[in-house]
């Protein structure tokens, strides 16, 4: 059924489809519109779950964390300083490997305090052990939350589901919703075999000693190598059944010769293909939406970066003395690649700035008269700053 | 026609084994370890129906080093903050799944009236049907014997030394229970290992009600109490005789029950066993100041739940079970 629903909305609607039964969150903007949808929800009897409402997001975690190892799919969604809120208990969960789906309305991160989108939020959570997923519109976060029910469940693993914050989760779109009995067809009733059971009692969360502690990290580490099956067998089933695939871990758009090619990651692909249309004169160019951020897609950007001779990284967050988080890792990636194109890392849309139009003209204006940068703020306004600061 | 349970139902299995231990030997606790007894007294009590999430500490340590576990019931440890959360969403979860097998709690002071507090308020705020048990050795003893807020007064830990400026800690042990009684869960109560037919049947009571329950168990730790294993029960006993840890009940956070002390023991029997109050016996006034100070909590706690009478004798174990009560009865 294709109707206009709000980005938060959609997303909850996904989420009541999938059946979970513990919802847990604390209030965050730009995340709260989500759990206020299911709450309603639950409160109306069009879900039958369990609403835990929590002091803190650390708590919302250790709640869906207990709810799944006890054998009940659990959700909770959360933002910014929520979602730092929760590193300790989301190492745990990655760690303990225990099936949640969590989704982060991607912010900004404070200080500077900012309400505003940009992904430095789930950025942090990078290594956390959790796979994670980003989402370009918010068709594709409706999607990706079923799909990530079973990737979750399939690999025993937690997934985050990365939407961006307000131009995603506030946004009026044009939205098919699926059918409860397509969820069902494509979602089996959860089942985790390490559930906590008296009826088999196993002790989870032991005490691991030097001796067996390298092993498990690998093992967590194999595991999500493994997720990229799933991944990309729940795009491929969900789309046999609603006939859209979001291309599982790594989408690519454009002609294959193209010399030109931009990656990014989140919502501003949608301005990218836009601006693209609207900037023929800059010829033949690739855009690349990373989908899987978590596990990384070695293989498929090595591929998707064939043939070109430059590669623009566009993101929303960055490693402070650093640079670049992405950009780092698609130069590690490309590196063993046969060729690789020259790599230009910049940042721009952070703390909410607004991400127009004519970013692209201007990135490949730049980049034409211009050596590769490492990294660099693309939308700075260097005026603005004390001249010692610049 | 009578329907034979499954011979591996929880109901069967409890029955073909009527002494239930959930917390088995094996483990790598100190010999004398307080809260190694009281939770093997806790599960026992429990039986085999039952999701334990147990926070960071000693116990979570000395039973579960993989890839071995002393545990014989469903246990999860995640970290030392979330504990109450945790057993949240275990409850939550076995609700939506019909399910009746109980969900227990468990943590060390440091867990329960410092990093894990916010959560356990909250737990008891939307009286999750979670029967949280405290294991109160007065400080963090898993990292090596330092203060918590349920350290004593004057209690000297590596964290609140003795020196010529101090005594031991400076603060006084928390009232715990007070908060906990503000919360008006339908039932709390204070135990101790000394007692643990008491202990049993307040844990037993813990989990026959329906919604949140609270047990804090003073739990001797020979390590950081300095005291030797042998004598973890007499001390345990001493600080309910002395007035220091007084037993009581709470319905819906009213005093229901005390346990009275016929002959009230002076402070000092108690702190002299013990290590951590050595340097409250040195020729020193600012050390005598102490004394009293911990003696007129003593009074106090004497004064505030009525210990004192002739109705039972704590020293032995039937007077231990014959708890005077008002409010509700149980069964
Ligand atoms: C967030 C966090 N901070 C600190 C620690 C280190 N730590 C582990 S156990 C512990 C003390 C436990 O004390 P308590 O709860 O009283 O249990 P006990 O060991 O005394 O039984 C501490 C401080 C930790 N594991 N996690
Ligand atoms: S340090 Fe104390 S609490 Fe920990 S195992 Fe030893 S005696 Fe028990
Ligand atoms: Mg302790």
């Amino acid at each position: 059924m294709r109707a206009a629903i709000e980005g938060s909305a959609a997303i909850a609607r996904a989420v009541a489809m999938c059946r979970p039964q513990v919802v847990s969150a604390y209030p965050i903007t730009p995340q709260t519109h989500i759990v206020e949808a299911l709450a309603r929800m639950i409160a109306q009897g069009e879900l039958r779950a369990e609403l835990v409402s929590v002091e803190s997001e650390f708590s919302a975690a250790s709640v869906v964390l207990g709810a799944a190892a006890a054998g009940s799919r659990a959700y909770t969604a959360t933002s910014a300083q929520g979602l730092l809120l929760m590193t300790e208990v989301l190492y745990n969960i990655g760690g303990l490997r225990i099936p949640v789906v969590m989704t982060c309305a991607n912010r900004a991160i404070g200080a500077p305090v900012s309400a505003w989108n940009d992904q430095q939020d789930s950025m942090a959570m990078r290594d956390t052990g959790w796979l994670q997923l980003y989402c370009a519109d918010n068709q594709e976060a409706v999607d990706t939350t079923i799909q990530a029910f079973r990737i979750a469940e399939r690999t025993e693993l937690p997934v985050m589901v990365c939407v961006d914050g307000y131009v995603l989760t506030h946004t009026l779109e044009p939205i098919d919703l699926p059918s409860q009995e397509q969820v069902d067809a494509f979602l089996p009733p959860y089942r985790f075999s390490r559930a906590l059971d008296p009826r088999n009692p196993i002790s989870i969360g032991n005490l691991v000693t030097p001796e067996y502690y390298s092993e498990a990290r690998h093992a967590h580490h194999q595991a999500i190598l493994r997720a990229r099956e799933e991944i990309i067998a729940a795009d491929r089933d969900w789309a046999a059944i609603c006939g859209r695939s979001w291309d599982g871990l790594l989408a690519v758009d454009g002609p294959p010769d193209a010399r030109l090619g931009i990656l990014t990651i989140g919502s501003v692909m949608g301005t990218l293909f836009d601006a693209r249309q609207a900037h023929p004169e800059f010829g033949a160019v690739k855009l690349i939406k990373l989908r899987a951020m978590r596990p990384f897609p070695v293989a498929e950007l090595i591929g998707a970066c064939a043939g070109l001779s430059d590669l623009i990284v566009l993101e929303r967050a960055l490693s402070p003395g650093g640079g670049g988080i992405v950009g780092a890792e698609v130069r590690a990636a490309l590196f063993e690649a046969p060729s690789r194109p020259k790599i230009h890392n910049f940042a721009a849309g952070l703390g909410g700035r607004d991400m127009p139009l004519d970013l692209y003209p201007r990135l490949l204006a730049r980049i034409a008269h211009e050596a590769p940068v490492q990294f660099a703020i693309f939308d700075l306004e260097p005026e603005r700053l004390p001249p010692q600061e610049r | 026609m009578s329907v034979t349970p499954p011979p591996d139902s929880p109901a069967e299995l409890q029955r073909r084994q009527p002494v239930f231990r959930g917390l088995d030997a094996g483990h790598l606790a100190c010999q004398g370890c307080g809260q190694a007894l009281a939770a093997r007294l806790v599960t026992e009590a429990i039986g085999p129906d039952v999701v334990i999430a147990n926070a960071t500490g000693c116990l979570e340590v000395f039973t579960t080093a993989w890839p071995r576990t002393a545990w014989r019931v469903p246990w999860i440890h995640s970290v030392f903050a979330n504990t109450p959360a945790v057993a949240s969403g275990i409850e939550a979860a076995l609700k939506m799944q019909g399910r009746d097998t109980r969900v227990v709690a468990l943590g060390g002071d440091g867990g329960t009236f410092d990093i894990g507090l916010q959560a356990l308020s909250a737990m008891f705020e939307r009286n999750h049907n979670v029967l949280y048990v405290c294991f109160d050795n007065e400080a963090y003893m898993n990292t090596g014997v330092q203060r918590s807020s349920s350290t004593p007064h004057a209690a000297m830990t590596t964290t609140s030394p003795p020196g010529r400026e101090r005594m031991g800690k400076r603060h006084l042990k928390k009232d715990l229970l007070s908060i906990i009684a503000a919360h008006h869960i339908p039932y709390a109560a204070t135990a101790t290992v000394a007692y643990p037919s008491d202990l049993r049947k307040k844990v037993r009571r813990g989990l026959a009600i329906e919604g949140a329950a609270f047990v804090l168990v003073h739990s001797p730790c020979p390590l950081g109490w300095g005291h030797g294993g042998e004598l973890s029960i007499e001390v345990a006993r001493l600080a309910v005789q002395t007035g220091i840890f007084p037993l009581v009940e709470l319905e819906r956070g009213a005093l229901v029950a005390a346990m009275a002390l016929r002959e009230v023991r002076p402070v000092t029997d108690y702190l002299k066993l013990q290590g951590r109050f050595r340097h409250l016996f040195a020729d020193d006034p600012a050390a005598r100041e102490e004394l009293e100070h911990l003696q007129a909590l003593a009074n106090h706690n004497i004064e505030l739940y009525r210990l004192r009478g002739a109705r039972s004798d704590p020293r032995d174990s039937e007077g231990a079970d014959t708890v005077r009560r008002g409010g509700l009865r149980w069964a």
